[in-house]
């Protein structure tokens, strides 16, 4: 199972790299608040998930209240408030996708790693969810893992994709 | 001939960089506007191609521009909406992989006409390779003095930056996006005030979208003449239609505004998959009402789909064969739309969320004929009673399913099943 949503393991703070970004995205707006969800992407990037210590230390970087850190954070679907799989199965299910076959590709995810949408394997390795229209449609169906497009998806092109992911 | 000009060379690999666009002529647009022209010239320019928004509504974009005040102290700011999330729709997505640069100089010129020193690509969050493409392609022109202080001596000064979005739909929205611009969760506002007015940090902004500021170097370099000479003359242009679906070769089709929808399925299209016949089509994304096969002999524009009671929306064009379980379908459509509603109004909400059970219920066979009824009741609900067009989108495909295969929900009704059972 998931680790517990309030459990981080060492304190919270931005790389070098980190901070240099953050300020560099701070210049991009006239309020500090608008660069929220720049620097929401950025945390993910560097913690991997947004845990509420997360959401804190944004909160103070921004000079934001905490609900308003939250309030993003629960609105928009990208970010993870728990950790999410090591690769992250997105896969699309809306009409154009569904018409080519996206449901067999979930049921061949949910029959091959053993977890349901919204679940992660017990070693932690895959996650899977499914996700509404990506933007793709002409190459249906598609799966994101992590934040790669996979096009064109079929049982047996995801089924040998799965085996080179370490 | 038609020859594609907004994807022309999408398939070379090096159309990512400055050097290549600078090659075929790129940025002398941008050039020509900030050195020879006003503001207010671009915009006449614009409105005289009768350019229209490719966003959804074919809204004309020079008569938009224009709404903006020409006497405010406050910063102006354009907006390049690539959010692009209606279903059935992929041909941002194109724009910013093959042609960045050209996405960017439409921004640049929109940006100009409008007085705005500042603008944002705003980016849907899953896009995050297009995002990377569009941030080197601003860090290029940028080195190139194209961006910046005082842009090439002219006095005229710009900064261009991405935002990327986090997985919402609604934030295509006009006002959903600015929202999510400023930091907040994507709640649509009510207008007026018009963005163009009072939009970003209650600024005067304009937003459009990725393809239609494409258009504006391409009508900068070769006139309004020549882009009202392409399709029907009061909505003209190169157009991209997106094919999905049933279809043999699905993919991004670049053709004259106005090419016959017939065409574009089978013989740009190759026609069904397997060869299979024809069961209807949804010609504009997944929000417009949808077609019967006896109705796709229609040219493809804003005003001919709409004459027939449809719409070109975001010409997202999903087809289904006659294996297609409708009920099935309009249910998948239904279940974006309930997770897509930000929550704001009751009426789009609650109805989402009745009008997707409903149609689980109908698919299952567990319904009686009296809630195919009720279901075309809380679609009229929900239609023209939000803050947002979401809501519309989410009942116009509801009443024009029943309105044109009711049969299908009363089969599913009486067998107690899915006739075809489906699985979508
Ligand atoms: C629910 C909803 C979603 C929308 N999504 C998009 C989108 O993804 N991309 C887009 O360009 N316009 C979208 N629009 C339309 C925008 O509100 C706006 O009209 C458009 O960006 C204006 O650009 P244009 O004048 O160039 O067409 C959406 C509208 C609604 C109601
Ligand atoms: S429906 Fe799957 S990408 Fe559009």
């Amino acid at each position: 199972m998931a680790k517990q949503a309030t459990e981080t393991e060492k304190a919270v703070e931005f790389s070098e790299a980190g901070q240099k970004e953050l300020q560099a995205l701070l210049a991009r707006y006239p309020d500090k608040r608008a660069a929220l969800l720049m620097v929401l992407h950025l945390a993910q990037r560097e913690f991997g998930w947004i845990s509420q210590d997360v959401m804190k230390y944004i909160a103070e970087q921004l000079e934001l209240p905490y609900g308003d850190v939250y309030d993003a954070v629960s609105f928009y679907t990208m970010f993870h408030t728990r950790p999410p799989g090591k690769y992250h199965l997105q896969v699309c299910h809306t009409l154009s996708c569904a018409l080519r076959g996206a449901h067999q590709i979930c049921q061949h995810i949910e029959e091959k790693l053993g977890i349901k949408e919204g679940e992660v394997t017990p070693d932690g390795k895959f996650s899977f969810v499914k996700v509404e229209c990506l933007g793709s449609c002409g190459t249906a169906p598609v799966v994101q893992i992590n934040e790669d497009y996979h096009e064109n998806m079929t049982v047996e092109k995801l089924e040998q994709f799965l085996k080179t992911l370490k | 001939m038609f020859e594609p000009v907004l994807t022309k060379d999408i398939q070379i690999p090096e159309s990512q960089e400055i050097d290549y666009y600078l090659s075929r002529g790129g940025y002398e647009a941008f050039q020509k506007v900030i050195k020879s022209m006003t503001p207010d010239e671009v915009i006449e320019e614009v409105k005289a191609s009768n350019l229209r928004g490719r966003g959804g509504a074919g809204f004309p974009t020079g008569m938009k521009w224009n709404f903006v005040p020409k006497n405010t102290d406050k910063p102006h700011y354009m907006v390049n909406n690539a959010d692009e999330s209606e279903p059935g729709t992929f041909k941002d997505r194109l724009l910013l992989n093959g042609n960045p640069h050209l996405v960017l100089e439409g921004t640049m010129i929109g940006a100009f006409a409008i007085r705005a020193n500042v603008a944002y690509i705003y980016i849907r969050g899953e896009f995050a390779r297009e995002a990377r493409i569009m941030e080197k392609a601003i860090a290029q022109a940028y080195e190139k003095g194209f961006l910046g202080k005082n842009i090439l001596g002219t006095g005229y000064d710009l900064d261009v930056y991405v935002h990327r979005g986090a997985g919402a739909y609604i934030c295509g929205e006009e006002t959903g996006l600015l929202e999510s611009l400023e930091g907040k969760r994507g709640w649509p506002r009510i207008k007026p005030p018009f963005p163009a007015l009072e939009g970003l940090f209650r600024c005067p902004t304009i937003v459009n979208n990725v393809e239609t500021l494409s258009c504006v170097p391409l009508i900068i370099n070769r006139g309004a003449d020549w882009f009202k000479s392409i399709g029907p003359e009061r909505s003209p242009g190169p157009k991209l239609f997106c094919l999905s679906g049933q279809v043999k070769n699905p993919g991004v089709f670049e053709l004259p505004m106005g090419t016959n929808l017939k065409e574009i399925i089978y013989e740009h299209g190759g026609g069904l998959l397997n060869g299979k016949g024809l069961k209807a089509v949804i010609p504009g994304g997944s929000s417009v009402p949808i077609l019967r096969p006896e109705e796709i002999d229609v040219s493809m524009d804003f005003d001919s789909l709409a004459q027939i009671g449809s719409m070109l929306g975001s010409a997202g064009i999903i087809v289904m064969d006659e294996g297609t379980c409708l009920v099935d379908a309009l249910l998948n459509i239904a279940h974006f739309y309930r997770h897509e509603s930000c929550g704001q109004c009751t009426p789009c909400r609650e109805g989402t969320y009745w009008a997707e059970q409903v149609l689980r219920k109908i698919e299952h066979g567990q319904a009686s004929e009296k809630d195919i009824d009720m279901l075309e009741e809380m679609a009229r609900h929900i239609n023209f009673r939000t803050i947002c067009p979401l809501g519309d989108a989410a009942a116009m495909p509801i009443m024009s399913f029943l309105k044109k295969f009711r049969d299908e929900f009363v089969q599913h009704v009486r067998a107690g099943a899915c006739p075809l059972n489906s699985q979508l």
